[in-house]
Parts: C-alpha cells; sequence; structure tokens
C-alpha cells in the first residue's frame, strides 16, 4: 500500500506576495507609530503624521524638491562617469595582464577606504562645489564597479572564445560577439553594487558642505531636533535607492534572460 | 586504407607538444605523425592524459606545436580559421544567442549575405532535427539537443575538416547512440574529413575508417586500426562479429595502455 502525500497548501503559502507586501507595510507603521508616541521613542521618531505634514508642506513650498533634484543628480552624475570609465579598465584588467598586476591591488585598497576618509583630500582638490561631491561619488561607485566587472571578464568561459576563434572570430570580433555578451550579468551587477555605493556615498559627499541636497536637509534639520524632517529625508533616500535597485532588475531580467538559473 | 587514392587532407609532421609546468616541462606529445585523407574518418583512442585534445587543438590552430608541423590542404596551420571545424565536449554555444543565431554564427563572420545565411541556418538545423527549437535558447535545450546545434554551427560554415573532441563524451547512452547515427548519416550525405576523439571503443569503430590508437606519458601513437567494414553501418553492424573483432583487439590496447598510466 502506498501512501500518496497530498501537498495541501496550508493558509501561509495562500497569501498572494502583494498581500504580504501589505501586511509588512501595516506592521512598519504599527510599530513605527508605537515607537514614536513612547517617551523614549518619541525623542528620535517623529509620529507618521508629522512626516506626512512636513511632506505637504515641504512639497507645497517647493522648498524640498531641490533637495532631491540636486542629490538625484549628483548620484546620477557620479555614478554614470564611473560606469562609463570602469568598462573600458575593467575589460584591460581582464584582458592584459600587466595592467591587472599594477591596477588590482590598488583598486582593492582604495575600496576598503570608506570615502569619509578621504573628502578632505577632494575638497582641498576642487572646493566644495558641485565637482567636489561628484567626484567622491564617482570614485566610491567606479572602484566597486570595475571589480565586479573585471571579475566578469576574468569568468568568461574559455571555450567560448575557442569556440568563436575557431568559426573564424578575431579579437575585435571575439571582443565585442563574445567578450561584451558574457560579461553582461556582471556589468548589471555591477551597476547595481555602484548605484547602492553612489547613494551610500551621497550623505557623507554632501556633508562636505552644500546648500542643497538630501544629506544637506538631513544634516540641517538634525541641527534643529527637527526629527520629521530627517526621517522624510532618510524616507527618501531609500525610495530613490529602491527604485534605481528595481530599474536594474527590470534591465537584467530584460538583458540576462539567456542565463541558466538554479532552481525557480 | 588499402589502395586508397584519394588526395592528403591533413599532414600531421613529427609534432611535439611540451607544457612548462610547476615541476618542470611536461612533454604531451612525443612526436606524432599522421596522414590523414580526403573525407576520411578517423577516431582517436587512449588513456586519460595521453594528449588527445592537445593533438586536437593543435590540428585547429588553438594552440601550437613545439615542435613539429601540420598541414591542411598543403597549408601549414598556424591559426584557428572556419576551414576547420570543431566541436566541443561542452557543447560551448553561446548561451545568449538563440539556437539560430548561434548556428549563424560563423557565417555572418564569414560575410555570408543575411538571406543565404538564413537558408543555410534552415539546412543545418533539418540535418540535426532541430528546426522547430530556431528560436530556443540554449538553456531550453537537453544536452542531447545542445550537442546538435553545435554540430550544426560547425557544418553551417562548411569546413574541410571536422575536428570533435569527445562530443558525446557528456550525454547519456541511449542519446550518444542516436548521435552517433545521425552523425554516421549526415558523415555519408555530406563527405567531411573527420577527426574524432573518443573514450568510447565501440563508438570510435562504428564510426571510423581508422582508429587511432595513442599511449600515454609520453602522448605517441602506439597503433593505427583500418576499419574494412563497409558503409552505411548502423547499430546493427555492433552486433557483427567484424565489428566484434576490431572492438575486442582495440580494447585490449587501450586497456594495456589505461595499465601503464596507473603504474
Ligand atoms: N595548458 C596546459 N598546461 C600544462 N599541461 C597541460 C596543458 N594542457 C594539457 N596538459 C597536459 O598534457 C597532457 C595531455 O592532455 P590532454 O588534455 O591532451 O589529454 P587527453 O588525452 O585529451 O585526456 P582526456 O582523455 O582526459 O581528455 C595531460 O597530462 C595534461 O595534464
Ligand atoms: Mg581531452
Amino acid at each position: 500500500m502506498s501512501v500518496q502525500k497530498r501537498n495541501k497548501p496550508n493558509f501561509i503559502d495562500l497569501i498572494p506576495n502583494p498581500v504580504w507586501m501589505i501586511i509588512s507595510l501595516v506592521t512598519a507603521f504599527l510599530l513605527w507609530t508605537l515607537i514614536s508616541v513612547s517617551e523614549k521613542g518619541g525623542v528620535v521618531f517623529a509620529t507618521p503624521w508629522e512626516v506626512v505634514e512636513k511632506l505637504i508642506a515641504k512639497g507645497s513650498d517647493g522648498t524640498l524638491w531641490p533637495h532631491i533634484g540636486f542629490s538625484l543628480f549628483r548620484v546620477i552624475t557620479g555614478f554614470l562617469i564611473g560606469f562609463v570609465v570602469s568598462i573600458p579598465v575593467a575589460f584591460l584588467m581582464g584582458w592584459y595582464q600587466p595592467i591587472r598586476n599594477v591596477l588590482e591591488p590598488w583598486i582593492q585598497f582604495i575600496r576598503n577606504i570608506p570615502p569619509l576618509a578621504y573628502i578632505p583630500l577632494i575638497i582641498v582638490g576642487a572646493g566644495v562645489g558641485e565637482q567636489a561631491k561628484v567626484i567622491v561619488i564617482f570614485i566610491a561607485s567606479f572602484l566597486v564597479m570595475v571589480v565586479t566587472i573585471y571579475q566578469g571578464v576574468l569568468n568568461v568561459d574559455t571555450t567560448l572564445i575557442k569556440a568563436a576563434r575557431v568559426l573564424g572570430a578575431k579579437d575585435r570580433n571575439i571582443f565585442i560577439r563574445v567578450v561584451i555578451p558574457a560579461s553582461t550579468p556582471f556589468i548589471l551587477t555591477g551597476a547595481r553594487l555602484g548605484l547602492s555605493s553612489a547613494l551610500t556615498t551621497l550623505v557623507a559627499a554632501e556633508l562636505t558642505g552644500a546648500s542643497k541636497g538630501l544629506g544637506m536637509m538631513i544634516q540641517k534639520a538634525s541641527g534643529y531636533y527637527d526629527m520629521a524632517t530627517v526621517l522624510l529625508g532618510i524616507f527618501i533616500i531609500g525610495i530613490i535607492g529602491i527604485s534605481m535597485e528595481k530599474f536594474v532588475q527590470f534591465l537584467e531580467r530584460r538583458l540576462t534572460g539567456w542565463q541558466e538559473t538554479i532552481g525557480r | 586504407m588499402a589502395g586508397d587514392n584519394r588526395p592528403l587532407k591533413v599532414k600531421i609532421e613529427n609534432v611535439v607538444k611540451k607544457f612548462a609546468t610547476r615541476r618542470g616541462e611536461m612533454v604531451a606529445l612525443n612526436g606524432v605523425s599522421l596522414d590523414i585523407k580526403e573525407n576520411e574518418f578517423v577516431s582517436v583512442v587512449g588513456p586519460s592524459g595521453c594528449g588527445k585534445s592537445t593533438l586536437l587543438n593543435i590540428i585547429a590552430g588553438l594552440a601550437e606545436p613545439t615542435e613539429g608541423h601540420v598541414y591542411v590542404d598543403g597549408q601549414e596551420v598556424t591559426e584557428p580559421g572556419p576551414d576547420r571545424g570543431v566541436v566541443f565536449q561542452q557543447y560551448a554555444l553561446f548561451p545568449w544567442l538563440t539556437v539560430e543565431d548561434n548556428v549563424k554564427f560563423g557565417l555572418s563572420l564569414k560575410g555570408v549575405k543575411d538571406k543565404e545565411a538564413k537558408k543555410l541556418v534552415e539546412k543545418y538545423l533539418k540535418m540535426v532535427d532541430l528546426e522547430g527549437f530556431a528560436k530556443s535558447y540554449p538553456k531550453e535545450l537537453s544536452g542531447g539537443m545542445k550537442q546538435r546545434v553545435a554540430i550544426a554551427r560547425a557544418y553551417a560554415v562548411n569546413p574541410k575538416v571536422l575536428l570533435m573532441d569527445e562530443p558525446f563524451g557528456a550525454l547519456d547512452a541511449q542519446t550518444r547512440t542516436q548521435l552517433q547515427s545521425e552523425l554516421l548519416v549526415t558523415w555519408e550525405k555530406e563527405q567531411k574529413t573527420c577527426f574524432f576523439i573518443t573514450h568510447d571503443v565501440e563508438e570510435a569503430v562504428i564510426l571510423s575508417q581508422r582508429v587511432v590508437i595513442m599511449s600515454a606519458r609520453p602522448g605517441r601513437i602506439k597503433e593505427i586500426v583500418d576499419i574494412d567494414i563497409p558503409y552505411p553501418r548502423d547499430q546493427e553492424t555492433k552486433l557483427t562479429s567484424e565489428f566484434l573483432k576490431y572492438k575486442n583487439h582495440i580494447w585490449e590496447q587501450v586497456y594495456r595502455e589505461y595499465l601503464e598510466v596507473r603504474k
């Protein structure tokens, strides 16, 4: 006699993902409210409605948008320059041993230094203007991306290169038609890590003194114990981060769907 | 083969290959010479590490011999080229290209016009029985189907010589015999000079006109066996006493070499 195990879906499996999302949001909201009305927590956390009020006030009088605009500009410019520079550097490192041997130790070394530590150098070199902030973000995101992409270039399956060569491909064809597509997953992973490190560095970069920017807004508000504005700034940065992440994930699905995946 | 006056296609002349390793010099091939005639099907068997892949890579132009030369149609081999197609054990399909674009890869490099390339792709996908999968990606195919695509891709550029390095090595026994039969049919229909590496003695005998037995440490040709079984051959051929005679002889030789290596 064989016993058939019926996989009866239990209650938890039946809840669809969007509902989980709502459950998660409501839980966080309740927790936040509880903390913000408590005596100790209230000092740190403004209540949700205070934050919403702040958002409406700052949004309607127009003071919020320049903060967001400047921050986005810095993150995106720094990141894009980093991205555009990191790709050729990563390929050169993957392709030519001497370049790799000279550059890699330094990239690894600098990558592990928090940007906050070398900001003074950049301020002295580039002043406190937009340039300095973009440079800091550029360096941070460049380093992360170059390391990731170059790992990808190194990992390109050599049999694929051989296969291309025996089909008549020369170096240039191999680069364009094999190495680049084979590294696309790493380029996109690099972009995701680069964006996240650009955002992380943003607040630090804006501490160098800025009249506008989310980091600056948070910084200034904390001086007045305006915790609602601090929280608002934090939330906006979080939302920007997750949106950028989702965008890159979307690209990954579109561009690297050919990859073998485990499970699913 | 006796009385065979087909022109010479591949001439392997005293090829020596040494690798520099941390433990010093390693001789992978020690003076290998072999003549392969046009449209001949030659298999190579021998224990693991005897230099079969090394020899194939040298013919393909993917590796350089330390000494000696390889000529294809009298021209010395110095680099890879579309006159020598290669089928690898690991399929080596480009995972980001569809089946159809994989087959087209070599054609576009050759400068074949799109319209004509399309026709050729269709022809060779039909040859390997995969017309229905033109738009699929490699990850959607089974191992046997992948290797069929790789064979179609190699055929599409119309090489003079087809080099195959254990192409069916990663497949299950059933798929393997099926692909053997398909390869036999294809080879009889569209003749090519084939250089086929395998671990499987039965596979070598059923496919080839000559089987080259290699010995290891350092890699040399030990014996060349002419397989005088007429084509067309099929799986039934494997039951004939002639076939078994060849198979047992070669198997014994390979096994001796294997024992040598184990020492
Ligand atoms: N790039 C290399 N560097 C150093 N040694 C190598 C290199 N390639 C091959 N060898 C050595 O040369 C010898 C022959 O290798 P080869 O791959 O040609 O063997 P094979 O007959 O194809 O073996 P198998 O049946 O396992 O595929 C082996 O001992 C191997 O270790
Ligand atoms: Mg091998």
